[in-house]
């Protein structure tokens, strides 16, 4: 093989590793990248809102964004413009903490909100201001498995098996991992069993974890393209579109119980007082509580509250026994501490197992 | 005054140097003086929890280990390949050599991806390594293998200019004296070579103990195994836990700082030593 034809064959070799990877690349920092704000609409005068949120939240926005601009201007004739940032929901706390602009925050998790609160970004009892504890919809918890099912997945019990390999993201890190801890004590401690049985439980499940990926879409990532892993613990929504994008390689399994996932949004008063965006930042955040803002959330796979829309998509929501953070612990506050802190229940699981794997 | 003068003829010296001490105020002292003030808001007992538990430990010791195994793979390594492109006339030498710095253009990240997308059990590679039990994703292997990627330009850039400048004359004199090849290189190219190395080798450690990107998509970031400690550092970002975060920032750097003025110390004493 003359050298001409060898070089060539290592460009194409070359063209033909960086592609693949360069798209993977893309379709995942179009989800997971540092915070990027997305411009739903353009127009030459406006009144202009920064919606800071979560990550899989990304299409649910641009979707709520585009029928609440027209319905906004058809009504009361001003302009509006509606910008979107999505990052991993703690470090949006973070960044809204630290001075971004944000007007209004749909966070994935209670603590996170209530970060702007102790920085008195928000006022206190934010919870009441909008309908249902301020959480517009709801999700929970479910499981991602390979075709067919093969190791038998069917219930939170199932993911003891000493054989069966689990991802989900560090619950350090991820929200998303939280929640899944937070399910699997939750599916013992609520059926009977002591907290000795919970955490003996998890510590099974987290020795089957072979990567604890930093955020939720890494870890789909890691289970529907890369491979690894029997089952995966994902929210619903995250879930729903793994499924569809698998081309039947993956199939998803709903647990008889499982938590609920209470996403709250909120006014970051600091901010619309200082630009004087209060009236239309509530009317944007109510209109998800109407039955259209209600039918764009059900639409991208996240659970309305109006229960006229969720039996129009019953079929999309299977019946799942949810049970919430509170029920494990009285409120996110404790269980973040009993749970996530550092040197607590998650930080001493991984000590017992190092321990214990040292001691072979 | 008088004394100063007589440093240099060029003028200039103190405009330059005061715009050069304003930039590495700005751009390094501040940053760093920062830093140092949130970690300094704890107490000392406080500090030495966040930064010295059996997880932290084992993730210094993880982020050093790796760290200088990756330099030294890429000091060997760095120098082969130098070798090769200043040494030898073949087709595509142009083209390789301008690939060397794709490491450096690379978003880290990407790297980090295509590393374990190929080293994972269904990945062209790995398809044929894990089944000899290779774990090249997902171990410490992982880790030093991506950290040897994205330092390798360090070595061949600090090492090609030099060996440029040696001509092979020297090397022909050594033959003639009698020396046989092994000899002429240890005894007479290496010992050129030798502060270039040094250098290459230390920006490739210090590069590899602050990467973060890859080695959280190649690593699996599994506490006590693959868990560096900047991985350590965005956990307490997420409990909102700002001094203790930097605390263990503070740590990395002042071993780092260590380790660095150790190796320009080796520097300084074998330039002492040689001449």
């Amino acid at each position: 093989m003359s050298r001409r034809s060898l070089q060539n064959i290592a460009i194409v070799l070359l063209i033909a590793v960086v592609w693949p990877v360069a798209r993977q690349i893309q379709q995942r920092f179009a989800n997971e990248s540092a915070p990027e704000a997305v411009e739903s609409r353009t127009v030459v005068r406006e009144v202009a809102l920064l919606n800071v949120s979560y990550d899989p939240t990304r299409e649910l926005w641009q979707a709520v964004n585009a029928k609440f601009v027209t319905k906004y201007e058809s009504e009361t004739g001003v302009k509006l413009t509606i910008k979107q940032s999505h990052a991993a929901s703690g470090s949006q706390a973070r960044a809204i903490a630290d001075g971004l602009e944000a007007d209004v925050a749909t966070l994935s998790l209670w603590p996170d909100l209530d970060l702007l609160r102790k920085k008195a970004l928000i006022k206190a009892g934010w919870e009441d201001e909008f309908p249902n504890g301020s959480v517009p919809y709801f999700s929970t918890v479910v499981f991602v498995v390979r075709k067919g099912n093969p190791k038998g997945i069917h219930d939170w019990a199932d993911l003891g098996k000493p054989d069966t390999s689990i991802i989900t993201p560090s619950p350090k890190t991820s929200g998303n991992g939280r929640l899944a801890l937070l399910g699997a004590w939750g599916s013992v401690v609520l059926q009977g069993g002591s907290e000795e049985n919970a955490r003996e439980f998890v510590t099974r499940i987290y020795r089957n974890v072979p990567v604890l990926d930093t955020g939720a879409r890494g870890a789909t990532v890691t289970f529907s393209q890369k491979g690894i892993g029997d089952v995966h613990l994902a929210v619903e929504s995250e879930a729903r579109l793994e499924v569809r994008e698998s081309n039947g390689e993956l199939e998803l399994v709903y647990p008889t119980k499982s938590i609920r996932h209470d996403p709250p949004v909120a006014i970051v008063d600091a901010v619309v007082e200082r630009r004087g965006t209060q009236d239309v930042a509530k009317s944007y955040l109510d209109y998800l509580y109407t039955p259209e803002g209600q039918v764009v959330i059900a639409e991208h796979d996240f659970r309305p509250l109006d229960a006229e829309v969720l039996t129009k998509f019953a079929d999309r929501f299977p019946k799942v026994e949810l049970f919430t953070v509170e029920d494990i612990g009285p409120n996110w506050d404790a269980v973040q501490k009993k749970f996530f802190a550092e040197g607590a229940l998650f930080d001493s699981i991984y000590q017992e197992i190092h321990r214990s794997d040292s001691a072979k | 005054m008088s004394r100063r003068k007589s440093l240099s003829v060029l003028p200039g010296f103190r405009l330059s140097l005061s715009y050069t001490i304003t930039w590495l105020a700005l751009l390094l002292l501040l940053p760093l003086a920062a830093c140092l003030m949130k970690a300094g808001s704890l107490s000392g007992e406080e500090f030495w929890k966040a930064v010295w538990t059996e997880r932290t430990r084992a993730a210094y010791l993880l982020t050093f280990g790796v760290s200088l195994a990756a330099a030294v793979i890429d000091t060997l390594l760095g120098l082969l390949l130098a070798w090769v492109l200043v040494r030898y006339e073949f087709y595509g030498r142009r083209l390789m050599d301008s690939l060397i710095d794709l490491p450096f253009a690379l978003p880290t990240a990407v790297a980090g991806l295509v590393y374990s997308n190929l080293y994972v059990k269904n990945g062209w590679l790995g398809q044929f390594l894990v089944p000899l039990g290779i774990q090249g994703a997902y171990s410490r292997l992982a880790i030093v293998l991506v950290l040897s990627f994205i330092g390798l330009p360090f070595v061949v850039r600090t090492v090609q200019p030099v060996l440029e400048t040696i001509d092979a004359d020297i090397e022909e004199a050594a033959a003639c004296l009698g020396a046989t090849r092994w000899q002429t290189f240890y005894r007479v190219i290496l010992p050129a070579l030798y502060p270039a190395l040094l250098t290459g080798f230390t920006l490739t450690f210090a590069r590899a103990l602050g990467e973060y990107g890859s080695v959280v998509f190649v690593s699996g970031n599994m506490p006590f195994k693959t868990e560096i400690a900047p991985v350590l550092i965005v956990a307490r970002l997420e409990e909102f836990a700002y001094a203790e975060a930097t605390a263990i920032a503070v740590v990395l750097l002042a071993i780092s700082f260590v380790l660095l003025g150790v190796i320009n110390f080796l520097e300084r004493w074998n330039q002492q030593r040689s001449t």
